[in-house]
């Protein structure tokens, strides 16, 4: 029961970001360029309604489908690791045009050289693991 | 259904995207993809060398459950809920890709230029692109869904500076190696 509640949110997720275009690199590229508010308004109302939700959440002690308290954990604070990390990713998004959760949509959607960018971005993930410590976070 | 079929509006698609943002909070989650290719370098016995690789991967199996179910999304909707393959990006845009050769804007919903060509250059170019979203994603913590969507909903410093970050590198990507690139 669980597991078929999972695979129907990716399902909504999947079938959302196809139809949205922000699985499309197209629109990655227009994004950068400032030369639409498409994806600015995809990211802009997602956060607004978000911020509502989790305020909610927070405010009413909501809890989970399976009676447990919601708790949503504070981010470490740092700026190194969140500025250069968020500027490698920014520039892998911006030349693949896929972030981790397009990429599997895009194989679904029959563009299977995304194979080659998850399977890269795997590796890219092991690469960071082996060399996290000698980083600056 | 004749809204169905066209490109989804950005304010559907927000919404919609909120929506699972919820609906993975209240099933006790959190919603972040780029965890999952963590869990990938696991299942492929990663944790026998590198203690980051370390955790057991069960527990996580319900986002290789969404990442799964985002294939099989993809897979619905670019066969059955759409009846036109290209992306009406602006027609600056598509000027300003003529300048790089790619032209398949209306007609492929990715550049066929980059995607469906199987060239060298273009494995190259999935290659690096990929590499960088999977060291990124980690060393910042979280990818777009994680610090953009759940991390700027939930008020964070860090997320906000991530997403800067990701900003600086597209727009490096975009106006300072595109041009070489391409």
């Amino acid at each position: 029961m669980k597991n078929s509640l999972y695979l129907s949110i990716g399902i909504l997720f999947g079938i959302t970001m196809y139809k949205s275009e922000a699985a499309s690199w197209f629109r990655i590229y227009e994004m950068f360029n400032f030369q639409s508010f498409h994806m600015y308004g995809i990211i802009g109302v997602a956060v607004v309604l978000g911020i509502l939700i989790i305020r909610i959440i927070k405010r009413f002690n909501i809890k989970s489908f399976y009676g447990v308290p919601i708790c949503i954990e504070d981010k470490e604070m740092s700026v190194k690791r969140y500025l250069f990390g968020g500027v490698i990713f920014g520039l892998g998004w911006a030349l693949a045009g896929a972030c981790p959760g397009p990429m599997f949509t895009l194989v679904g959607s029959g563009f299977f050289s995304l194979l080659i960018v998850i399977a890269f971005a795997v590796l890219g993930t092991y690469c960071y693991g082996v060399i996290k410590d000698k980083l600056p976070h | 259904m004749e809204f169905v079929l066209q490109p989804w509006p950005w304010y559907v698609s927000g919404f919609l995207i909120a929506l699972v943002l919820f609906l993975l909070l209240m099933m006790g989650n959190r919603f972040g993809m780029s965890s999952n290719l963590r869990t990938l370098c696991t299942i492929c016995g990663a944790g026998k060398k590198t203690s980051f690789f370390q955790f057991d991967w069960k527990a996580q199996k319900w986002n290789l459950l969404v990442a799964i179910g985002a294939v099989i999304g993809g897979f619905i909707a670019a066969n059955f809920l759409s009846i036109q393959d290209g992306v009406e990006i602006s027609q600056e845009t598509v000027e300003s890709l003529k300048v790089y050769g790619i032209t398949s804007s209306e007609t492929s919903y990715l550049p066929t230029e980059m995607f469906v060509d199987v060239s060298p250059k273009n494995i190259l170019l999935l290659s690096v692109g990929g590499f960088l979203v999977g060291f990124g994603a980690r060393y910042a913590g979280g990818c777009t869904s994680g610090h953009a969507i759940s991390g700027l909903s939930n008020l964070q410093l860090p997320s906000l500076i991530a997403v800067i970050g990701f900003f600086i590198g597209g727009l490096i990507m975009i106006h300072v190696f595109y041009p070489f690139i391409f």
